[in-house]
């Protein structure tokens, strides 16, 4: 009996090895075809172009937003603000903007890159970059590992130009150009290029995708760009203090047809503000495409609501500001909120920076020219907190746990302690900006002075800046 | 030799100028005016203040006319320029001390 269930036991064994055996034989067989020598090569080649394929994509995608974000200063702010002033003045609010594409841009080439993106300490980068040693064809993959270092570097140029550009508003029609240019040389090395490395920058203290310690979501710039030029803006604006003849005197813009032209060029050129900060040209960059549009029309519906209620009309200036007040705010939460959110959050910017331009700009009574802090400092506070709230994993999958699955990232989906990174975020904004403009603005004032002369502030800008007209409609 | 000079509204100033060159008178100068007499301007709102705008756009036209064409004149520009309400304007009248022409040095009233 032993024996015959052994060898029933053996018979079944030995059919089952050879049924492996030849499972082996066969599979060897079809694999050997698959890593031939030649396959291997061809999957390599595919392989290599689709990398190029990914590759070419993201660099035109960022190229072209690099291109937008610089039409957002020239002539996109330069018209906007252009347009706000007194014709007297055109010409040199025209010049603060086109000046700064230059300054800035030598000033990055030697030093601003970097500041912001070189490896440092976690609040200013190092000198790694300085002359941009090091910044060519290769992708750096700690920030874009698609495209070459150069695409990034000019692409976050174009947004150290606009910045300080926006401060320009606040001090419109009363500023000396001398003092303007060493003033925006200071500024972008002491305020604005540690925000960016805080945000965006290896090793930065509010970086969320490199492990920063207090992680700020902060997209495309809503604390880098906005907080910190609005509230600049500000302190210019009161360490200056007012135009002469304000607010008595009606000081009304020269041509809101220019601001309009101007207004639309930003509403456009903001896809490549925000839509290319994912750096890439996959679905991320969709959806802050999306997502700023949406915020834009919504702050238009919110500001012209406002406006239509309180003043009986809806004023086409209006309408324009709310478009900006959006874009500011949707710009940190860009590439983190749906749609939907970024309706609300464009909703709220149109109303509460419509307010702080109507209403309590007149209470304190500063002379913020251009409402810079008005919209970029209201508006990118409000948008900073707001990223806190609307964000969702489902949108970006920003924070993942150990076992690499998303987690909740902002207040709704379940994640209440990202407001109060924003906060941090926000604090360190406006306390450098506070800080960094006062000390440059006495030291620029003991240096060349700040403010033009009574005489040549009456005389307008144009002519006594820059020796020339506006407009010489007679001839 | 007349000077009329007449403050009209803008709206008013093809009918004016047709009503004029009907009667005779060839030549005038036009400029665009801001002004007012007892018409109020308008309110805008700037920023969530409003500014009053008292000055209101009119057009003035200047002309030199024989004596015997001045009734005529005015009575033309009347009839094109008023529709009755504030803000019609006004005709002024002057002596012309003498009027030249810069083609051929012609003096007086053949020089109009």
């Amino acid at each position: 009996m032993a024996m015959t269930v052994m060898s029933r036991r053996g018979a079944l064994l030995r059919t089952f090895l050879a049924l492996v055996i030849l499972t082996g034989v066969l599979t060897t067989a079809a694999t050997a075809q698959v890593t031939s020598p030649a396959a291997q090569d061809r999957l390599a080649k595919l392989e290599k172009d689709v990398a190029q394929a990914q590759s070419a994509g993201d660099n035109a995608w960022m190229l072209t937003s690099s291109a937008l974000v610089l039409l957002m200063t020239g002539p996109g702010l330069a018209l906007f603000y252009g347009g706000l002033v007194r014709k007297k003045n055109v010409l040199g609010t025209m010049m603060h903007s086109f000046a700064l594409m230059a300054i800035v841009t030598v000033l990055w080439a030697i030093i601003g890159y970097s500041l912001c993106f070189a490896s440092g300490t976690n609040f200013i980068g190092g000198l790694g970059h300085v002359f941009l040693r090091g910044v060519g064809g290769a992708p750096d993959a700690d920030y874009a590992a698609t495209i070459p270092q150069q695409t990034y570097m000019v692409f976050q140029l174009m947004f150290a130009i606009i910045t300080p550009a926006l401060i320009t508003g606040a001090f419109a029609e009363r500023m000396k150009f001398s003092a303007m240019a060493l003033f925006m040389v200071l500024w972008s090395i002491i305020v604005y290029d540690p925000m960016a490395h805080m945000v965006w920058g290896k090793g930065g203290l509010l970086n969320a995708s490199l492990g920063g310690r207090f992680p700020t979501l902060d997209f495309a710039g809503g604390t880098v760009v906005h907080i910190t030029s609005g509230v600049s803006a500000l302190v210019c604006a009161l360490y200056l203090g007012k135009r002469l003849g304000y607010p008595k005197e009606p000081i009304l813009p020269h041509s809101v047809v220019l601001s309009f032209i101007g207004a639309c060029l930003l509403w456009v050129g903001w896809f490549g503000f925000n839509a290319g900060s994912a750096l890439a040209a996959g679905s991320l960059a969709t959806s802050a495409f999306v997502a700023t549009h949406f915020a834009a029309a919504a702050a238009v519906v919110g500001w012209g609501l406002a406006e239509w209620l309180r003043n009986g009309k809806p004023s086409a200036l209006g309408a324009i500001s709310g478009a900006v007040a959006g874009l500011v705010a949707i710009t940190p939460a860009s590439g983190f909120v749906g749609p939907m959110s970024a309706l609300v959050i464009g909703l709220i910017a149109g109303i509460v920076c419509y307010l702080m331009v109507a209403k309590v700009k007149a209470a304190f009574g500063y002379d913020d020219s251009l409402d810079a802090f008005g919209v970029h400092g209201a508006g990118g506070t409000i948008g900073a907190l707001l990223t806190g709230v609307f964000a969702a994993s489902v949108v970006n999958p920003v924070f993942k746990d150990s076992a690499g699955n998303p987690t909740a990232v902002g207040l709704i989906e379940g994640n209440a302690h990202q407001v109060l990174n924003q906060l941090v975020g926000v604090v360190i904004a406006w306390g450098l900006a506070i800080v960094g403009t006062l000390v440059i603005l006495k030291v620029v004032d003991i240096v060349i002075g700040l403010r033009v002369a009574p005489e040549h502030e009456v005389q307008g800008l144009d002519l006594s800046q820059h020796g020339e007209e506006g407009y010489n409609l007679e001839y | 030799m007349t000077k009329i000079e007449a403050i009209i509204q803008p709206s008013k100033f093809e009918a004016v100028k047709e009503g004029l060159q009907e009667i005779g008178v060839d030549g005038m100068t036009v400029t665009d005016v801001r002004g007012h007499g007892r018409q109020k301007g308008h309110t805008e709102v700037y920023r969530g203040r409003e500014y009053t705008v008292d000055l209101v756009p009119k057009v003035k036209i200047e002309m030199v006319v024989p004596d015997e064409l001045v009734e005529k004149a005015i009575n033309a520009i009347l009839n094109s320029a008023k529709t009755g309400k504030i803000g019609d304007g006004k005709i002024f009248l002057s002596r012309i001390d003498d009027a030249i022409r810069i083609r051929n040095d012609e003096r007086g009233q053949s020089a109009l």
